[in-house]
């Protein structure tokens, strides 16, 4: 029907997007590679032998575990809570025009389009004036500041596709407001809010910026790094959690995508 | 199991009310829509409201007070002086190269995404257009440290670039380039060169994804129009789909911008000892203790990106994204 959808790309353009994505990927995959060297104490290239012994030593080391387990409790309530506010926020936007709609998108964006260091440093002075030491929440708080704006955008992009009459043929055949959320609205935007769950999660997983103002002497797993690359302990093992850490955030963006791509699908037969 | 349960009401054409609390607030919530708009908007407002503006409001009043220079104490008085600090020479040359690097990182990026962005939004289909997709998309998710890792891996003396232009006896190239005065250094892992590319590599797909959604938008009888009636393809894309794909790349260039201009991370592992803004900020505030000129350093970014986003809302920018 489209009469472009035979064409052939220009050969140059077949290059040029196969370059940007060679140059995308082929730093990631050279981690993968460093994991496995036996060469301790440079970076050289080609690793001069290939070992799995840093697995276990990385395995036996408890700063990592510490590290690996508060990254995961953060991202995890963190996530709980850009849920809630992103969907709340969502649903008001979209479902509803008054006054200041704009304002309320712009307020969410906010957290992302700032850089990081201003709401690193903005948080930190703040808990200063306030007189709170640093904790666990106070990473928590920062965290899901952020991660609203992630769970806002899915939820928003599925309610646009929704339709309303569902809503307001549930209502008409008895359904009160709660049994329509519960049976109407829920199903629609539970796989767009999973999927944005999942992505919140690896956000806070990954966030280094803001985390080093708010985390005092705490170490979550990029601190962690962090450390590693300003002062190097044991390159090897930076290598091994580098190339773990990959895989750790590779899966939750595999599963967001798969959730959304079918739930669009679905979504898109509403229209 | 859950239609059922709505579809076994008795079916009358005026339902009895439900009664007790639930229905109570249920029938509230449909009697008056405006209440239920402020009880669902109220949570997002306050968190948003009380911790990300309160504390934006924080560092803002930090900016007015001033250090004493004596006893390095914090004197909470109203003045504009910190304001005067970040107006020294030393201090506008951190602006200066800290927003020149950001515009030459937005370009650089702009110019790679456009390839990948136009073949993903009009000739990938089907399973491509999938992996093109998650090209962009895994990239972008994986741990931002371990992207920055992964370059200093790259950029080493001893590292894969250095051996793969000795393979290819170019060696003499990053010699040449690496004796430039200004972007070159000792190896491109202490270059400015080398945190450009970090910067645009780590950036990049928040440039390729709004692009993309701008171009998908973009009908491909139009370019086949502008073809049939004569254009080169030259033509084509600077009357015809830059144009179009404009507001996607000043969307993504809102992300490659202010995400330069405020990061100490990139130029603190991979670059020379010359400070940008987000590095300035982050030594003021920790081991100088001035927090009035961090708080007043953080100001700038803000005020450059008020001006980017009012104009890139101008620009429609925000329906890309």
């Amino acid at each position: 029907m489209r009469s472009d959808r035979g064409q052939r790309a220009p050969l140059g353009l077949k290059i040029a997007a196969a370059c940007g994505l060679l140059f995308l990927h082929l730093p990631i995959l050279l981690i993968f590679v460093y994991a496995f060297t036996t060469e301790e104490k440079s970076f050289v290239w080609p690793p001069p032998g290939l070992t799995t012994q840093w697995f276990a030593v990385t395995w036996n080391r408890p700063d990592v575990w510490d590290a690996l387990s508060l990254s995961v409790r953060v991202a995890a309530i963190s996530t709980a809570i850009a849920l809630v506010l992103g969907t709340l926020c969502a649903a008001a936007v979209s479902q509803t025009r008054f006054f200041g709609r704009e304002a309320i998108s712009l307020l969410v964006i906010l957290p992302i389009a700032l850089p990081g260091i201003i709401t690193g440093i903005a948080l930190r002075s703040a808990f200063s004036l306030a007189d709170i030491p640093f904790s666990f929440w106070t990473i928590v708080l920062g965290h899901a500041t952020f991660c609203v704006v992630v769970v806002y955008n899915n939820a928003v992009a599925r309610f646009r596709r929704t339709s309303g009459s569902m809503i307001e043929a549930s209502m008409d055949l008895g359904a009160d407001g709660f049994q329509t959320f519960r049976h109407v609205v829920l199903p629609n935007i539970a796989t767009a809010l999973l999927a944005g769950g999942m992505l919140a999660f690896a956000l806070s997983f990954d966030e280094v910026i803001v985390t080093t103002f708010t985390a005092g002497q705490q170490q979550t797993v990029p601190i962690w790094m962090l450390e590693e690359l300003i002062r190097p302990r044991q390159r090897p093992v930076t290598n091994v959690v580098a190339m773990v850490v990959v895989l750790v955030t590779l899966l939750p963006i595999l599963f967001a995508y798969y959730l959304t791509r079918d739930g669009d699908q679905i979504a898109g037969s509403g229209k | 199991m859950t239609i059922a349960a709505v579809q076994s009401n008795p079916t009358p054409a005026i339902l009895p009310g439900n009664g007790g609390l639930r229905g109570a607030l249920s029938d509230l919530f449909w009697r008056r829509p405006k209440f239920l708009l402020t009880l669902m908007l109220a949570p997002p407002l306050l968190w948003l409201g009380i911790v990300y503006i309160g504390s934006l409001f924080a560092l803002l009043a930090q900016s007015f007070f001033s250090i004493d220079e004596f006893s390095g104490l914090i004197n909470r008085e109203f003045t504009l002086k910190t304001y005067g600090d970040l107006f020294q020479a030393a201090n506008l040359d951190i602006i200066l190269r800290t927003v020149t690097m950001a515009a030459l990182v937005t370009l650089a990026s702009a110019i790679i995404a456009f390839p990948i962005a136009y073949y993903a939004a009009r000739y990938a289909r089907g399973r491509w257009k999938a992996l093109f997709y998650l090209g962009v998309m895994l990239p972008l998710w994986s741990s931002y440290l371990v992207k920055i890792y992964a370059w200093k891996l790259i950029l080493a003396k001893e590292g894969i670039l250095t051996w793969l232009l000795a393979k290819l006896n170019l060696l003499w190239l990053l010699d040449a380039w690496l004796s430039l005065p200004v972007v070159g250094g000792n190896s491109l892992s202490v270059s400015f060169t080398g945190t450009f590319i970090v910067f645009v590599y780590v950036w990049l797909p928040f440039m390729i994804l709004p692009v993309q959604a701008a171009l998908e938008r973009v009908p491909g009888n139009l370019v086949e129009a502008s073809s049939d009636l004569g254009a080169s393809p030259g033509q084509t894309f600077r009357n015809v789909l830059f144009p179009l794909a404009l507001p996607g790349i000043v969307a993504g260039s809102i992300f490659t911008f202010s995400l330069t201009l405020g990061d100490y991370i990139i130029p603190q592992i991979i670059g020379t000892s010359r400070l940008f803004i987000g590095q300035a900020v982050y030594s003021q505030q920790g081991t100088a203790g001035n927090i009035p000129l961090a708080a007043a350093f953080t100001v700038v970014p803000i005020v450059i990106m008020g001006f980017y986003l009012w104009g890139a809302k101008r620009m429609g920018a925000f329906d890309a994204l």
